[in-house]
């Protein structure tokens, strides 16, 4: 790699090794958290968004994004964090998706559009189906929207009787 | 101890055999002026901000306070993400307080060095967790306006202020799925729990009328950028709320009482105590890192 004019496409390739440090199954890229790779001269600017507001694993992946640039000898690495667009579970590919699931994460359904502004009606709504990561059963029920990161939760599969994480859609 | 020994914590440099360098507040923060509205659009903005932000960082503090306490793990765990998250809000809005003030204050100059009459939260976020059932209460009721409010904001003319929201928008759309379903399961749960949960709502009720307080600042905005004007959202938070208080067999209170001023910095004793808490680490050890 010529690292003094370096293209966005090895910069991108750089990023792919850095694991998100709570799932550390995908990398910052697809994960969706990378959305730029700006090069001005002798500077490399990554811009980055949080998954959620309080990720407290945002700072890390913010110190671990530039640490990798300068072990690759990229000139003068900065992270730009940025909120706009808000990050969705959309920007989660397929690939991505069977990583999780193999890893023993369900992957997150389709996003449920903002179409029911009514709490009662999403709280009453007939609940979502979620295959199990691990037997495929999709007899499965949510015990809990918060799981042990931000962006998963907890469900139990009464196929084998296993609690298992799901990535939310959001 | 030998000299070369290392301190009893690193972080902070206690037990060291030289004593951590003490930086002086004025050489972190700059010059501290109070956050008072001159009527100047741009100071409204700052202003505008601030409430947004402080409401999330006082009611994200309370929540914290569950952590550990929690009636049951799963719940520990979402009070505890739900801090997480009105935090993480806060500070987008600071960051935007910050940038249109102009004067490099931090979002953590603004969360551990201002005190209470600085600070511009409603006076329902800074009320004490009290039981279950109240904190349930409280949650709901401010939630209930948050998802309306931040979804008009994200169409606001400011982007860093309309992606601040939309970000906030998403996650108001699941914390007030966690709060009604719980204010489902205790106000048509026990007796017990539903006296609770009613009780709850019956003191705290007065307090929500703040949360429509409006003055020029909300003026200000709105012409500036497009910002809601948050008397515009009463209908529609009052619709949610007494769906939902329907729904779990609660009735809902008449406030005999109003009190008000906690936009302006006039606030109950119980957020001083807050501070005092929350702020004696980064004052007793400015500019720490960790």
């Amino acid at each position: 790699m010529s690292v003094a004019s370096p293209t966005r496409e090895e910069v991108f390739a750089i990023l792919e090794a850095v694991r998100d440090p709570e799932v550390p199954v995908l990398s910052v890229v697809e994960l969706g958290v990378v959305r730029d790779v700006a090069l001005a001269p002798g500077e490399t600017i990554v811009t980055i968004t949080p998954t959620y507001s309080g990720c407290p694993a945002l700072r890390v992946m913010e110190r671990e994004v530039v640490e990798a640039l300068e072990r690759a000898g990229l000139p003068n690495p900065r992270v730009v964090v940025s909120y706009t667009p808000a990050w969705t579970t959309d920007w989660i590919g397929p690939d991505a998706r069977e990583k999780l699931r193999a890893y023993g994460i369900a992957p997150p359904g389709p996003r449920r559009h903002d179409d029911a502004p009514d709490v009662l009606v999403q709280l009453l709504r007939a609940p979502d189906v979620v295959a199990c990561p691990y037997c495929g059963s999709r007899d499965t029920e949510l015990r809990s929207e918060f799981g042990p990161t931000a962006c998963k939760s907890i469900r139990f599969c009464r196929g084998c009787s296993q609690p298992f994480e799901q990535f939310k859609a959001i | 101890m030998a000299p070369d020994a290392t301190p009893d914590e690193p972080e902070t440099g206690a037990g060291a055999p030289v004593a951590p360098r003490i930086v002086p507040v004025t050489t972190t923060l700059g010059p501290l002026r109070p956050t008072a509205t001159s009527g100047q659009p741009a100071d409204a903005f700052v202003e505008y901000c601030l409430r947004l932000a402080d409401d999330r960082l006082v009611l994200g503090h309370r929540l914290s306070e569950w952590c550990g306490h929690a009636p049951i793990l799963e719940e520990d765990i979402a009070l505890a993400n739900i801090a997480l998250d009105l935090i993480g809000q806060a500070e987008a809005f600071f960051s935007v307080a910050a940038e249109a003030e102009g004067r490099g204050r931090t979002p953590d100059d603004f969360a551990y060095f201002r005190d209470d009459v600085a600070f511009r939260n409603a006076m329902l976020c800074e009320l004490p967790n009290g039981d279950f059932g109240v904190t349930i209460a409280r949650q709901f009721l401010w939630t209930a306006l948050q998802v309306p409010f931040t979804k008009a904001l994200s169409a606001a003319s400011h982007a860093q202020l309309a992606g601040a929201a939309a970000k906030a928008h998403k996650e108001h759309v699941y914390h007030l799925r966690h709060a009604a379903d719980w204010v489902l399961k205790l106000g048509d749960g026990t007796p017990e729990s539903h006296a609770r949960v009613q009780a709850a709502l019956d003191g705290l009720w007065p307090y929500t009328d703040e949360l429509f307080y409006a003055d020029g600042v909300d003026a200000a905005v709105a012409a500036l950028v497009g910002a809601p004007v948050v008397t515009a959202l009463r209908e529609d938070w009052a619709r949610t709320v007494e769906a939902v208080l329907r729904q779990a067999t609660l009735s809902v209170p008449v406030a005999d009482w109003t009190p008000a001023g906690g936009r302006l910095g006039r606030h109950t004793e119980h957020l001083g105590h807050m501070l005092a808490e929350m702020q004696s680490l980064a004052r007793a050890h400015p500019g720490a890192q960790w």
